[in-house]
C-alpha cells in the first residue's frame, strides 16, 4: 500500500518535471536555464534525494491547493446568497473537526519520515576520501586541500567587462575549484570575515561559512558531469558585493584532478604548501 | 442628554477636544486607532515605494537604476522594518485592534488610555529613527536580521546601524505596552456575561498576540543591547575573536522573529473570521477550535524558531527536531483553513469587497502554506534556503496575507470608522487589480527559487531573467491597485456615503454594529448585559 502510493507519488512527479524545460544548463553546464520553473539537474546522491523528495511534496502539495480551491469554488457558486438566500445554523460537527486535526497528521508524518532520511544522509559521510577546505572571505571564496599539500588558492568573480565570449555573467570566477567526480569529498568550511553561504544548488548542498566555526558536509560528483562546470552563488546577505561572488566547480576525473593538483600547486606556489592554513588566512587579511 | 438613552450618547452630544488635545494627546482608543492606521499607511507608502524601486532594478539583469549596492542593500532591509513593524503591526494591532477590541468587548475604552498614547507615540519616534538610519552614512545594509559580524562595527561602522538598533528597541517597547494594554483590557473590562468563551475570535487573536509579544519582544531587547554594547562599548558576545558567537545572535533574534510571523498573521486571522462569518450570514463553525487553534500556534510558534537556521551549521539531531516541531504547525493552521470553508459552507454568501480579500486571503494562505510545508524539512533547505522561493513563500503566507486582511479589515470597517461609506464597484475593482498583481508578482518567484536564485541580490545571471520581468509587471499592476485603493480611500473621506449603524445585514452580530456609524466619541459607557447571548461570532 505504501510503496504503491510512492510510486503514484514517484510518477506523479515524473510528469512535473517532465513539463518544466530540459534540465541541462546552456553549454552543458550545470546552472539554471531560461524560465526554468524547477530544481537544477541532480548531480550528487544528496541532490539525487532531495530532487525526488520535492518532486513528491510538490505533488501532495498541489493537490491539496487544488482541493481547498476546488471546495472555495463550489462555496462561491453553491452557497452565494443568490443559490442559498437561507443560510443554515450548522456551527460544530464533531467528526468533521476531529477529521480534519487527524488527517493532516497523517499527511506531515507521512513527509517527516523520508525527510529526516534524507537530512541524516545529507549530513555527513563517514568514509571522506579527500578534503575540501571553503573559506569565505568578503567578496570571495579562498579554497584548500589539506590532502594535497595544503595546495590553496582564491577564487574571485570575474566582472561583465572582463568576461571571454561564453562564459556566463555572474558566475564566472578567475579561478575554478576543481574537484574529481565518483569521490566522496568532505567539505569544511569556515569564514574569515562575515557569515557567508556555500552553496551549490545542484548539489543539494548549502552550508553558512561562520567566523569562530568549521561546519562540515560532504559531496560527491556523479562520473556523467566529468568536464562540465557546476555553478552556485552566495547565499548569505554578506554586504555590499554579496551577489557578486560565485562558485564554479570543474568537475574531471580522478586522473584529471591528480594532473591539476600538480599545475595548480605550481601555479600557485607563491604560497608555502607546507605553512599552516590559518596562518595565511590570518595574514590574508591584513594584505587584501 | 435628556435623550441619551441606551449604551451610548448621540454623536451630536460628544465633546471634542482641540486639534492637538485631540490627536496628539488622545487618550481615546478610537483616535488612537486612526493615528495608528494612518502611520501604518505612510509607512506603507514609503516601504511599497522601496520595494516597487527594488522590483524596478530587477526587471533586467545588469544594474540600471540602483549604481550603491550598499544603498540596494539599505532598501531590502528597510522594506522588511518598516512591513514589519510599521506597516503591519501598527495597522492591525494598534489601528484595529485598538479601534475594535474595547468595541466588541463592551469596554469604553482601553485598560490604560495615557499608557495607550504612549505606545503610540514612541511608534512614531521609532519609525523617524529607522528613517534617519537611512540616510546617515551609508544607511543599514545587514538584512532586516541584522545578523553579526556583518552588523558589528568592522563591517557596518556608521551609526545608521545604531539608529536602528535604538528604533527596533523603541518599537519593541512600544509594542510591549500595549499588548500589557491588550492583555488587561481583555481580562478585566469585558461587559458582564461575556467570557472568554463567547468574545468574538478578532478579541482572541489579539489576546493571543499581546501573550506573543510581551514574550518575544524582550528577548529581541536583550539580543539588540548585546549588539549596541558589542558595537559600542567593546564586548564581544557575538565577536568569535572574544570568545563569543554570531549564531547566539540568531538563536536569540529568532526567537523572537519567528513569534513574529504569528504577530502579524494571527490578527489577520481573526479579521478574516469576522468578515467570512458576517457575510455568510452564519456563526463561526467550530467556535472553540478557532480560538485554541490560535493559542496552540501561539504556543508552537514558540519552539520552531531554529528552522530560519537549518543553513548554520546545527547539529543534526538539533535540524532533525526543529523539522518535526515545524511540521506540527500545520495541523492548527489547518483547522483554521477548514473552519473558515464550513462557516461559509451552507451560508448564503455576500460577496461584498470585504468578503473578497477574505477569499483572496485564503487562497494566499493556502498557497503560502503548503510551501511553508516544504520549507519546513532541513533536507529541502538544502536546495530553498535563501533563494527567492523562501521570498515567494513567506510573502504568500505573511505578508500580502496580512495586507490582504488589512485592506479587508478597513473596506469592512470603514464605515464605522469615519461614519462614511466606500464604493463597493470601486472596492470590487481594486481587489481584482490587487489580487492578480501580487499574484503575478511573487508566483514566478518560486520558479526562480526553484531555479536557484539567491535572495538579496542586485543583479542575478541572465537565466532568471524571464521570471523577474514577469515578477516586475506584477509589482506595476500591484502599484496601480495601491494607487487605486488610496484614491477609494480619499473619495470615501471626502464624499462618501453615510454609513448606516449595520451596513452588512443580519451577520454582523458583534457589538461594534450596535453603535451608531461613525461610532461616538464614547461607547458602552455603561456596558451591555451580555449573559445569556450565544458565543459572538
Amino acid at each position: 500500500m505504501r510503496n504503491k502510493l510512492k510510486m503514484i507519488l514517484s510518477a506523479l512527479a515524473g510528469v512535473l518535471i517532465s513539463m518544466g524545460p530540459a534540465f541541462a544548463g546552456p553549454n552543458g553546464d550545470v546552472r539554471s536555464s531560461d524560465w526554468q520553473i524547477w530544481l537544477q539537474e541532480p548531480a550528487s546522491p544528496t541532490a539525487d534525494r532531495i530532487v525526488a523528495f520535492n518532486g513528491q511534496l510538490m505533488v501532495i502539495e498541489t493537490l491539496i491547493v487544488i482541493f481547498v480551491m476546488g471546495l472555495m469554488a463550489y462555496i462561491a457558486y453553491r452557497y452565494s446568497a443568490k443559490n442559498n438566500p437561507v443560510p443554515s445554523k450548522t456551527t460544530h460537527h464533531v467528526g468533521l473537526e476531529v477529521a480534519w486535526t487527524i488527517l493532516p497528521i497523517f499527511i506531515l508524518v507521512g513527509i517527516t519520515i523520508p525527510s529526516l532520511k534524507h537530512l541524516y544522509f545529507a549530513d555527513r559521510t563517514p568514509d571522506a576520501e579527500m578534503t575540501l577546505k571553503i573559506t569565505g572571505n568578503q567578496w570571495y571564496w579562498n579554497y584548500a586541500y589539506p590532502d594535497q599539500n595544503n595546495l590553496t588558492f582564491d577564487s574571485i568573480f570575474v566582472p561583465d567587462d572582463e568576461l571571454k565570449p561564453g562564459q556566463p555573467r555572474m558566475l564566472t570566477v578567475d579561478n575554478k575549484v576543481y574537484l574529481p567526480v565518483e569521490t566522496n569529498i568532505r567539505l569544511l568550511m569556515t569564514s574569515a570575515d562575515v557569515i557567508h553561504n556555500w552553496a551549490i544548488p545542484s548539489l543539494s548542498v548549502k552550508l553558512d561559512t561562520v567566523p569562530g566555526r568549521i561546519n562540515e558536509t560532504w559531496t560527491r560528483i556523479h562520473e556523467k558531469y566529468v568536464g562540465k562546470t557546476i555553478y552556485g552563488m552566495c547565499s548569505e546577505l554578506c554586504g555590499v558585493n554579496h551577489g557578486f561572488m560565485p562558485i564554479a566547480i570543474e568537475a574531471v576525473s580522478k586522473e584529471d584532478f591528480a594532473k591539476w593538483v600538480k599545475q595548480a600547486q605550481a601555479k600557485f606556489a607563491s604560497d608555502d604548501p607546507k605553512a599552516n592554513v590559518i596562518v595565511r588566512l590570518a595574514s590574508a587579511k591584513v594584505t587584501r | 442628554m435628556a435623550n441619551a438613552a441606551g449604551a451610548h450618547h448621540d454623536e451630536h452630544h460628544d465633546h471634542y477636544p482641540s486639534f492637538f488635545s485631540r490627536w496628539f494627546c488622545s487618550t481615546n482608543h478610537k483616535d488612537i486607532g486612526t493615528v495608528y492606521m494612518f502611520v501604518a499607511m505612510f509607512a506603507a507608502i514609503i516601504g511599497g515605494g522601496m520595494s516597487w524601486y527594488i522590483r524596478l532594478e530587477l526587471a533586467e539583469p545588469g544594474i540600471q537604476f540602483i549604481q550603491d549596492k550598499q544603498f540596494y542593500n539599505v532598501l531590502l532591509t528597510a522594506h522588511g522594518f518598516l512591513m514589519i513593524f510599521f506597516v503591519v503591526m501598527p495597522g492591525t494591532i494598534g489601528g484595529f485592534g485598538n479601534w475594535f477590541v474595547p468595541m466588541m468587548i463592551g469596554a469604553p475604552d482601553m485598560a490604560f488610555p495615557r499608557m495607550n498614547n504612549i505606545s503610540l507615540w514612541l511608534l512614531v519616534v521609532a519609525l523617524l529613527m529607522l528613517l534617519i538610519s537611512a540616510f546617515v552614512e551609508g544607511g543599514v545594509g545587514t538584512g532586516w536580521t541584522v545578523y553579526p559580524p556583518l552588523s558589528n562595527s568592522i563591517y557596518h561602522p556608521s551609526p545608521a546601524v545604531d539608529f536602528g538598533i535604538l528604533s527596533l528597541h523603541l518599537a519593541g517597547a512600544s509594542s510591549i505596552l500595549g499588548a500589557i494594554n491588550f492583555i488587561v483590557t481583555i481580562f478585566n473590562m469585558r461587559a458582564p456575561g461575556m467570557t472568554l468563551h463567547k468574545m468574538p475570535l478578532f478579541v482572541w487573536s489579539i489576546l493571543v498576540t499581546a501573550f506573543l509579544l510581551v514574550l518575544a519582544l524582550p528577548v529581541l531587547a536583550g539580543g539588540l543591547t548585546m549588539l549596541l554594547t558589542d558595537r559600542n562599548f567593546g564586548t564581544h558576545f557575538f565577536d568569535p575573536a572574544g570568545g563569543g558567537d554570531p549564531i547566539l545572535w540568531q538563536h536569540l533574534f529568532w526567537f523572537f522573529g519567528h513569534p513574529e510571523v504569528y504577530i502579524i498573521i494571527l490578527p489577520a486571522f481573526g479579521i478574516i473570521s469576522q468578515i467570512v462569518s458576517t457575510f455568510s450570514k452564519k456563526p463561526v463553525f467550530g467556535y472553540l477550535g478557532m480560538a485554541y487553534a490560535m493559542a496552540a500556534i501561539g504556543v508552537v510558534g514558540f519552539v520552531v524558531w531554529a528552522h530560519h537556521m537549518y543553513a548554520v551549521g546545527l547539529d543534526v539531531d538539533t535540524r532533525a527536531y526543529f523539522t518535526a516541531a515545524t511540521m506540527v504547525i500545520a495541523v492548527p493552521t489547518g483547522v483554521k483553513i477548514f473552519s473558515w470553508l464550513a462557516t461559509m459552507w451552507g451560508g448564503s454568501i455576500e460577496f461584498k469587497t470585504p468578503m473578497l480579500y477574505a477569499f483572496g486571503f485564503i487562497f494566499l494562505f493556502v498557497v503560502g502554506g503548503v510551501t511553508g510545508v516544504t520549507l519546513a524539512n532541513s533536507s529541502a533547505d538544502l536546495v530553498f534556503h535563501d533563494t527567492y522561493f523562501v521570498v515567494a513563500h513567506f510573502h504568500y503566507v505573511m505578508a500580502i496575507a496580512a495586507i490582504f486582511a488589512m485592506f479587508a479589515g478597513w473596506y469592512y470597517w470603514i464605515g464605522k470608522m469615519s461614519g462614511k461609506q466606500y464604493s463597493e464597484i470601486w472596492g470590487k475593482i481594486q481587489f481584482w487589480i490587487f489580487f492578480i498583481g501580487v499574484n503575478v508578482l511573487f508566483f514566478p518567484q518560486h520558479f526562480a527559487g526553484l531555479a536557484g536564485m539567491p535572495r538579496r541580490i542586485p543583479d542575478y545571471p541572465d537565466a532568471f531573467a524571464g521570471w523577474n520581468y514577469v515578477s516586475s509587471i506584477g509589482a506595476l499592476i500591484t502599484a496601480v491597485g495601491t494607487l487605486l485603493f488610496f484614491v477609494i480611500l480619499i473619495r470615501t473621506y471626502a464624499s462618501g456615503a453615510k454609513a448606516e449603524q449595520n451596513p452588512w445585514g443580519v451577520g454582523a452580530t458583534t457589538l461594534e454594529w450596535q453603535v451608531p456609524s461613525p461610532a461616538p466619541f464614547h461607547t458602552f459607557e455603561d456596558q451591555p448585559d451580555m449573559s445569556g447571548k450565544a458565543p459572538a461570532e
